[in-house]
């Protein structure tokens, strides 16, 4: 028998993926827009921190928001209370979005209309860590009632993230949510991470992110690609 | 769990360069980084599945496991980590800089049948 030959051939498996998101990527910076997505574990709150997101930003921006969902259009009609306009992305089993679905949901939008547009990935810390979806900002969303260390299990979804959000603050005394180490946790798996802690009940802490928002959208607009 | 739509990626990359030059693939090859988001066991799972029906079909993956590889602005180093809960220089303590490797999910070489 003849000795298997071995031809590399170096393929990326998600290079479809990554060449949509990179097009997407320059398809918002063209249009002005600064595009935020959100990705946590089923039942962090992620709705309800959008709804008061977009609810919030809405008297100086123009906002909208993708949702991904399994099978529901529960989110989406949450969501519709702000006024946003807001599109529901049924993924079916598929368990995080990819580039192409967002591509494919945002064909009859405007971009040039908006401000802020926000991704809300399908409830999962896992799935959603490989798939590029030309966002300018990953946000990953933990509540207080989900454990310190949910980072240190999760680290991937957490490395591929920009910035933290803790919500449900207000719930933080009754489950005795160590602060310290949730702080720790997060550093240890993304060292320099700006965390925001927050209640999208309340309203406590939201001012503070939501200027952040801002000044990122505000930076993105000031660069110009050569 | 996105395996199996991963592990249809690896065979239709696989398949695709196997049809350009003409041969009969008996393991692919595959790099892995602990970054990737995907699972060694699931993927190995559901590319079983993924190969049946197909010219690939009874071929076996290999999977080389990349770990992460970060620069220490300290010591002015690349360093490998030990384990992604971790991101920190193991020979100095500090925190861990830009990584270079270990996000790879790459269908690195064929071995094919002559």
């Amino acid at each position: 028998m003849s000795e298997p030959r071995l031809i590399e051939v170096r393929r990326n498996v998600l290079k479809q993926n990554d060449v949509i998101a990179r097009a997407l990527r320059e398809q918002f910076h063209d249009a002005g827009v600064f595009v935020v997505s959100l990705v946590s574990s089923p039942g962090s709150g992620k709705t309800a921190f959008l709804e008061k997101t977009l609810t919030q930003l809405q008297p100086r921006y123009r906002v909208a928001a993708l949702v991904g969902d399994l099978a529901t259009e529960n989110d989406a009609v949450r969501l519709a209370r702000s006024k946003a306009p807001v599109k529901q992305i049924t993924t079916g089993t598929l368990r995080h979005l990819e580039a192409a679905m967002v591509q494919n949901a945002l064909q009859d939008w405007d971009l040039h209309q908006l401000d802020f547009l926000f991704i809300e990935n399908v409830g999962n810390l896992v799935c959603p860590s490989s798939y590029d979806l030309g966002e300018n900002l990953r946000l990953v969303l933990m509540s207080v009632t989900e454990g310190e260390d949910k980072p240190q299990k999760y680290p991937t979804i957490f490395n591929s993230a920009d910035v933290a959000v803790i919500t449900k603050n207000e719930l933080s005394d009754a489950v005795e949510f160590d602060w310290d180490a949730a702080r720790k946790s997060i550093e240890s798996v993304r060292p320099g991470m700006r965390i925001f802690r927050l209640s999208a009940k309340t309203g406590e802490g939201m001012t503070e992110y939501l200027d952040f928002l801002s000044r990122q959208l505000a930076e993105q607009r000031a660069v110009v690609h050569i | 769990m996105h395996e199996l739509s991963i592990a249809m990626g690896i065979v239709e990359a696989a398949m695709d360069e196997a049809k350009q030059r003409n041969v009969q693939v008996s393991a692919v090859h595959l790099r892995l980084g602990a970054l990737s988001g995907v699972a060694k066991d699931a993927l190995l799972f559901s590319c079983e599945v993924a190969c049946q029906d197909t010219p690939l079909e009874g071929s076996r993956l290999l999977i080389e496991e990349i770990p992460v590889t970060v620069f220490c602005p300290q010591c002015k180093e690349n360093r490998v980590l030990e384990s992604v809960q971790s991101f920190s220089c193991p020979e100095c303590a500090s925190p861990a800089g830009e990584v270079l490797q270990g996000k790879e999910l790459e269908v690195y070489a064929l071995e094919v049948e002559e």
